[in-house]
């Protein structure tokens, strides 16, 4: 894990004491609310409908045991006692007083932790994928880029005050796990024909009420020029991105507009000049980053063997646990989806206990993934059954990854003043209708996302099944869509036709679901099925 | 508190600016305001008879005016680099990294606050136009 050296540390520290006289500044009436409210954005700080939120940003979702213990703490002392884990791999806290909120931000730095730029219209927390590093089909891990491009991104004078807010995502698999397409900026790392790592750049990606599938525009930047390259694609899109309209603000507009290949000449011809320009920081640098990234002491006479005599357990193994590169180790998935609960919540204790569980069984690492669950990224095969024991007594071995109950749901009306529609509510509706883990695990691979409002948090457009919350004549309305993938085989999903009531929706999913297995083939995820057989024979069967 | 800032020694330029489309017209003047959209780019055939270049900031929140200045100073103009408009103290030191050397805010600004602004951050993570040392130079030599 990558760790700060002093220079790091100065930074988040000076920010701190930088917010405390900004808030002081605030409550004492010298910065107006206008003037006030970039520079709380800027450090994570929103008001919501009853109270202020603070988003902690844990880059590329990866955090030790103790930064881990940190954020149960923050819930405990300064919230109501837990948190939300967040699409973007970070937490929020939804109860914050303005006046405690430069002492979390000290709280954080304590443990090398921020809330720089989650929020605003600046570059946010890059991430990643959540196996990095532990799975066997990256050609790298990936954090060390993502680390690198932390790093030239925090406190970035030229790009603070964008059109728009800007997300990036680094992997290096084939196997998207984190959405990368529907990324501001996406990085894929590959290696060219002399075997040297490079990032393959897709832009103008992203969800939103316009959604869009990045399309690649170069694919190949050298380690040694991958500053200067975003820098490129970054000024072209503050010089010339809309402003006029901040529904059109994105980048995935300006690429639209332009014209792919009309904005790659632009990036072009900027890197040609900023490539001079001595922007890069040497191949060094990114070098030391790695360092920390290198793998955890494994035991390499670890057995492989597993005994999946308890049934429950095998369950469990079955639907949470990913293949290890290291034989006779495993990366476990906590869902944070427990029959009738919210998507991603986690109590202080929870989080506590999870913390512990990564010193005991990981090696001090966990991680946060874009579908709001946890990841121990190291465990040893041998210490599966004893980790799934103990999480189990927490409520915390929901054997439910990738399936309907593991949904992203945004926070939606109850929370947020930007929503027209409750999405937790109805979240935990579904998870109560299909509580029945046999036939969850009938349906298979099946990813339900639920966004209140047409901003798309909830990540409706990537869903196989999407819902989007709206408001029709003041009542809450919830459309269905079908078709969509943040995956490797990126599609965006489709309204089937007019909304439904809350428990009308539900009605339909079942319905949709029930198609889905009369008319599968063999091998067929709903997805397949839904994509071989074509919506109009779905929306048949919810319309008649 | 100060309505005016220059972090230069030379004097001050005393011509005013004009708009961008009457200084491409004329083949002397020496002083020149940009506008949010325009393209600092226009004037890069000119630097060497520029000894005031003004940008207008009409929101703070609108960043062109970031990438304007960099251009400008990344491409070896030395003279006054003025930001007006909507120019407040939180928004100083990020413009002057981007090579701001002069503020004509709308409205006064704290003196003393803007040097603690100023002098806030030891250390900086990028290579910009004001020269500073980024970090990695630091760890690298």
């Amino acid at each position: 894990m990558y760790q700060y050296d002093q220079y790091d540390q100065k930074m988040v520290d000076t920010r701190v004491e930088e917010f405390r006289d900004q808030v002081k500044r605030r409550l004492a009436g010298d910065l107006t609310e206008d003037q006030f409210k970039p520079l709380r954005l800027m450090n994570g700080l929103y008001l919501q409908l009853h109270a202020y939120m603070l988003r902690v940003a844990v880059p590329y979702g990866t955090m030790s045991g103790k930064q881990m213990r940190m954020l149960g703490h923050i819930a405990r002392k300064y919230d109501r006692d837990y948190g939300h884990f967040t699409t973007r791999q970070n937490i929020q806290y939804n109860w914050i007083k303005l006046e405690d909120a430069p002492d979390i931000l000290a709280d954080l730095a304590s443990v090398e932790m921020h809330a720089i730029q989650t929020s605003g219209n600046c570059i946010r927390n890059i991430s990643s994928d959540q196996f990095a590093g532990a799975t066997a089909d990256e050609i790298a891990d990936p954090r060390p880029w993502a680390e690198l491009l932390r790093q030239w991104s925090s406190f970035h004078p030229e790009f603070s005050y964008l059109p728009r807010k800007f997300k990036f995502a680094v992997i290096a698999s084939d196997t998207d796990r984190a959405a990368m397409r529907l990324h501001d900026i996406g990085i894929q790392l590959v290696l060219n024909e002399a075997g040297e790592l490079g990032a393959k750049f897709f832009v103008g990606g992203g969800m939103g009420r316009t959604p869009m599938i990045a399309p690649e525009i170069r694919n190949f930047v050298p380690a040694d020029e991958l500053i200067s390259y975003a820098e490129a694609c970054l000024r072209v899109y503050n010089r010339y991105g809309r402003r006029d309209n901040k529904y059109k603000a994105r980048i995935k507009i300006l690429v639209h507009e332009l014209g792919k290949d009309e904005y790659t000449r632009q990036v072009e011809e900027e890197f040609a000049h900023m490539n001079q320009l001595g922007l890069n920081p040497p191949v060094e640098e990114l070098a030391r980053i790695t360092q920390y990234f290198q793998d955890p002491p494994f035991d390499k006479q670890a057995s492989d063997d597993l005994n999946l005599s308890d049934p429950d357990f095998a369950l469990w193994v079955d639907q949470n646990i990913a293949k290890h590169k290291q034989p006779g180790y495993a990366i476990a998935t906590i869902s944070l989806k427990p029959r009738g609960g919210i998507p991603g919540d986690a109590s202080s204790a929870q989080i506590d206990l999870m913390a512990d569980l990564a010193e005991q069984y990981s090696f001090d690492e966990l991680r946060v993934t874009h579908s709001q669950n946890i990841v121990l990224p190291h465990v040893r095969k041998s210490d599966l059954y004893a980790l799934w024991q103990t999480l189990d007594e927490a409520g915390l071995a929901p054997a439910n990854l990738d399936l309907i109950t593991d949904s992203i749901a945004c926070p939606g009306l109850d929370y947020c003043s930007l929503a027209n529609a409750r999405s937790i509510p109805l979240a935990q509706k579904i998870s109560e209708r299909f509580a029945d883990l046999g036939r969850q695990r009938e349906l298979g691979e099946l990813k339900l996302k639920i966004s209140g409002c047409i901003n798309a948090c909830g990540h409706h457009h990537a869903g196989h099944i999407g819902i989007l919350g709206v408001d029709r004549k003041g009542t809450e309305n919830y459309q269905l869509l079908l078709g969509g993938s943040g995956a490797e085989d990126a599609s965006l999903a489709k309204i089937t036709g007019p909304g439904f009531t809350e428990d009308g929706v539900i009605d339909a999913i079942e319905t949709v679901t029930d198609l889905y297995l009369e008319q599968r083939e063999d091998g067929e995820r709903f997805i397949d099925t839904y994509r071989r057989v074509g919506m109009a024979r779905f929306k048949e069967a919810i319309y008649g | 508190m100060v309505d005016a800032i220059r972090l230069r020694d030379d004097d001050v330029h005393e011509e005013p600016a004009v708009s961008l489309d009457s200084f491409l017209d004329q083949a002397n003047a020496t002083a020149v305001r940009i506008e949010a959209g325009e393209d600092a780019r226009q004037l890069l055939p000119f630097l060497d008879r520029l000894s005031l270049i003004e940008i207008d900031f009409p929101v703070f929140g609108d960043g062109r005016g970031y990438s304007a200045a960099q251009i400008l100073r990344e491409s070896g103009y030395t003279g006054e680099l003025r930001a007006s408009g909507d120019v407040l103290l939180d928004q100083l030191a990020y413009m002057r990294r981007c090579g701001f050397d002069a503020f004509a805010p709308d409205s006064p600004i704290n003196f003393e606050l803007m040097q603690q602004a100023f002098s806030r951050y030891d250390h900086v993570y990028q290579a910009t136009s004001d020269q500073r040392g980024p970090i990695w130079r630091l760890r690298h030599g």
